[in-house]
């Protein structure tokens, strides 16, 4: 009998809404437990067993020195490491303080901002350690998690698409939000895998997956203000969750400083 | 000569985020006992300015992947004040139901997961699934039950996207929520089930007194609104709260600590704040379970904060199935027009892990020139140091280990959700040897 996968889950910054995932998977969580060794999940269990892992799952991204230091740690010890959610994948919503300065932001929230160890930078595990796998989501899919560590158990492919959210739409009959009522939807240029949410309880999606593999957003951005969308709510449209994702950030940095 | 004992516990586990605790003992006097949250900040009232007033809701909702309708409901409320608007009983009844979803699954996994291990002697819920196998799958089909409510009215479990300033983007299906009926009619019983097993268990620890704050509505147990009001006789308007606590920053940790004015003394919100000054509240099959079990209020050790929980699922079960069984037609109309307009306002709701308080300022062109949160977990962060110096003398005889795991089941017992803790744990017990 050949020994039980080894699964490790660290946290960097984040809402631990990803990790949440994989404990709302319902009677799946106990089956997948009795599948792997989960050896290292902090939120979960008091149980730490020393690395290697077989898989590490890294939710959060990168914005404190010692974490700069960590990840490289983490990396060393996980034979498959696979990033999950835009905090991992794009840096989250805390990389807003990306386009800010960092003294300003800790001054807005902390009277003794010198007490609070920070880097003036969110950042993707991508950017520091290479990565094998990204999943995407905020938050992930549970669907999709379960699929990946099923695929990496057996070694095969996991099964998620790179195609947009408005293939979901059209597979779910759901009417376009952007053409019938001239909301401006991210879901063109953002990945499927929410089961395109928004649009069906009639709201405009807003990109919790990030930009899908042929994104074009110059040419949506243009549509939507032809279409009377001023300029400052495009910015803020795509400099969201996934807003330092590099297809979204050259977007809205393009509509900040491009011609008026 | 003096004798120094040290302890750390740098990662504590089964605690929502990342937290840690140092404590030193000098010729057996702690010296300090600092609980201090090191996940790294986020900056959220921050990057909420500039940011448009719809916005709000989904972004308040990452704050937290546990309780993001805690943070959603509330800035809608406080926003809404702002503006003017109040929501119709329909909407709120939704968002109660929304809210009550959120309860039953934060709760659950609590109880089950993260807590129970401690009093059955298992380091984690999946040690304790092959031991106690009926007890792990009711909690796992008990939060599954809190994930389909938020599903069904919110969209989806972890941050809702149906959650609008004035309502829902689009009315939850009647027959939907309908559905639920049978699985809520299990989740009332199994709930009950739970109160009864849980109130017969073996609480460590010290029995202290101390100022518990919740909400009090009108009427009804609290959840989305109310007065504040404190076991020592305080009662005012969420408008007032900044003049009666106030949050302070400590060097040891990036959660700013809120302590109640004038004295700086700690306080205790949550479920345990909640039961113990508003069991008068609790809805006909909670309180029955309460008097069949014999709990007495209020409860007086950490530790009972299980007995809270257990009951408000059974709250929030029975809540959440009066509303289901109620629901006939679609709600037509689910969203208050909001005028576009300045102005500011504050609003308190109690998220699964107590208070939680937000205000915002709105300016020109409905964008946020301002934004204050106080989460829970900040609120309690001095009363968990309170309660490890008062617990700490009676298991400083114990060896490192067996003193370390005492007071990690102390900051469990507080359920702390430390990436809440926007602006929490690593045990560090120094004896100085």
């Amino acid at each position: 009998m050949t020994a039980k996968p080894r699964l490790a889950v660290f946290k960097f910054a984040s809402c631990d809404g990803c990790q949440l995932q994989l404990l709302d998977v319902g009677d799946r969580l106990l089956e997948l437990a009795g599948r792997v060794e989960i050896d290292h999940f902090l939120e979960a269990s008091s149980r730490v067993v020393p690395g290697p892992y077989d898989v590490g799952l890294v939710e959060g991204s990168i914005t404190t020195r010692d974490d700069v230091d960590r990840i490289q740690e983490v990396r060393r010890q996980c034979r498959t490491l696979v990033t999950i959610g835009a905090c991992a994948t794009a840096g989250g919503i805390q990389a807003l303080r990306n386009w800010g300065r960092i003294d300003e932001f800790l001054a807005g929230v902390y009277a003794r901002p010198e007490f609070i160890e920070t880097l003036a930078t969110s950042t993707a595990i991508a950017d520091h350690v290479p990565v094998d796998f990204e999943l995407r989501g905020c938050p992930i899919d549970r669907g999709q998690l379960l699929d990946l560590l099923t695929a990496v158990l057996l070694g095969r492919r996991p099964h998620v698409p790179g195609h947009s959210v408005c293939v979901e739409c059209k597979a779910h009959g759901t009417v376009c939000v952007a053409v019938a009522r001239g909301i401006p939807c991210l879901g063109p240029v953002t990945q499927a895998g929410c089961g395109a949410l928004c649009p069906a309880h009639d709201r405009a999606c807003y990109g919790c997956f990030g930009p899908d593999e042929s994104a074009n957003l110059v040419s949506l951005t243009g549509f939507y203000e032809q279409r009377g969308t001023p300029r400052e709510a495009l910015v803020r449209l795509v400099r969201s969750f996934n807003g330092y994702a590099p297809a979204f950030r050259a977007e809205s940095d393009r509509l900040e400083a491009g011609p008026t | 000569m003096t004798e120094l004992r040290r302890f750390d516990v740098k990662s504590l586990a089964r605690v929502e985020g990342e937290g840690s605790l140092r404590i030193r003992v000098l010729d057996g006097a702690i010296e300090i006992a600092e609980f201090s949250i090191y996940e790294p900040p986020r900056f959220f009232e921050r990057l909420l300015r500039g940011r448009g007033i719809d916005e709000v809701p989904d972004i308040v909702a990452r704050i937290c992947g546990i309780c993001p309708v805690a943070y959603q409901v509330t800035a809608c409320r406080a926003i809404e004040a702002a503006l003017g608007i109040s929501v119709t009983p329909d909407i709120r009844r939704l968002r109660r139901l929304l809210y009550c979803g959120e309860w039953i699954q934060s709760h659950a996994l609590h109880v089950h997961l993260l807590h129970l291990p401690d009093f059955l002697g298992a380091e984690s819920g999946f040690a304790l699934a092959a031991t106690h196998p009926d007890l792990v799958n009711r909690g796992l089909r008990l939060k599954s039950l809190g994930s389909r409510i938020m599903e069904v009215v919110g969209g989806r479990a972890v941050h809702p996207v149906n959650v609008a300033i004035g309502g829902f983007h689009r009315p939850p299906s009647a027959a939907a929520i309908r559905s639920l009926v049978p699985e809520l009619e299990w989740g009332l019983a199994a709930a009950v089930e739970l109160v009864a097993e849980v109130s017969r268990l073996e609480f460590p620890g010290v029995a202290r007194e101390c100022e518990c704050v919740s909400l009090r509505p009108e009427a009804g147990y609290p959840i989305d609104e109310g007065r504040i009001v404190s076991s020592g006789g305080l009662d005012i308007d969420a408008a007032d709260y900044t003049a009666h606590f106030s949050e302070r920053q400590v060097p040891w940790s990036t959660a700013l600590h809120s302590v109640r004015l004038p004295g700086e003394t700690p306080y205790l919100v949550g479920p345990r704040a909640r039961v113990n000054l508003c069991h008068d509240r609790l809805p006909p099959a909670a309180r029955a379970a309460a008097g069949s079990c014999g709990i007495e209020f209020p409860l007086v050790r950490s530790a009972e904060s299980i007995v809270a929980r257990a009951l408000e699922i059974t709250v929030a079960c029975e809540e959440a199935l009066g509303v289901a069984r109620a629901a006939v037609a679609d709600v037509p109309v689910c969203r208050v027009e909001a005028p576009l307009r300045e102005g500011a306002a504050c609003h308190a709701t109690e998220a699964p892990r107590g208070l939680l308080w937000q205000r915002y300022e709105i300016g020109a062109g409905g964008l946020v020139t301002a934004a204050a949160i106080v989460p829970p977990t900040s609120q309690n962060q001095a009363m968990i140091e309170a309660d490890l110096r008062a617990m700490l003398p009676g298991v400083l005889d114990r060896d490192d280990a067996a003193a370390t795991l005492a007071c990690e089941r102390l900051i469990r017992d507080y359920d702390p959700c430390i990436s809440c803790a926007t602006h929490f744990l690593r045990l560090t017990i120094d004896r100085g040897r």
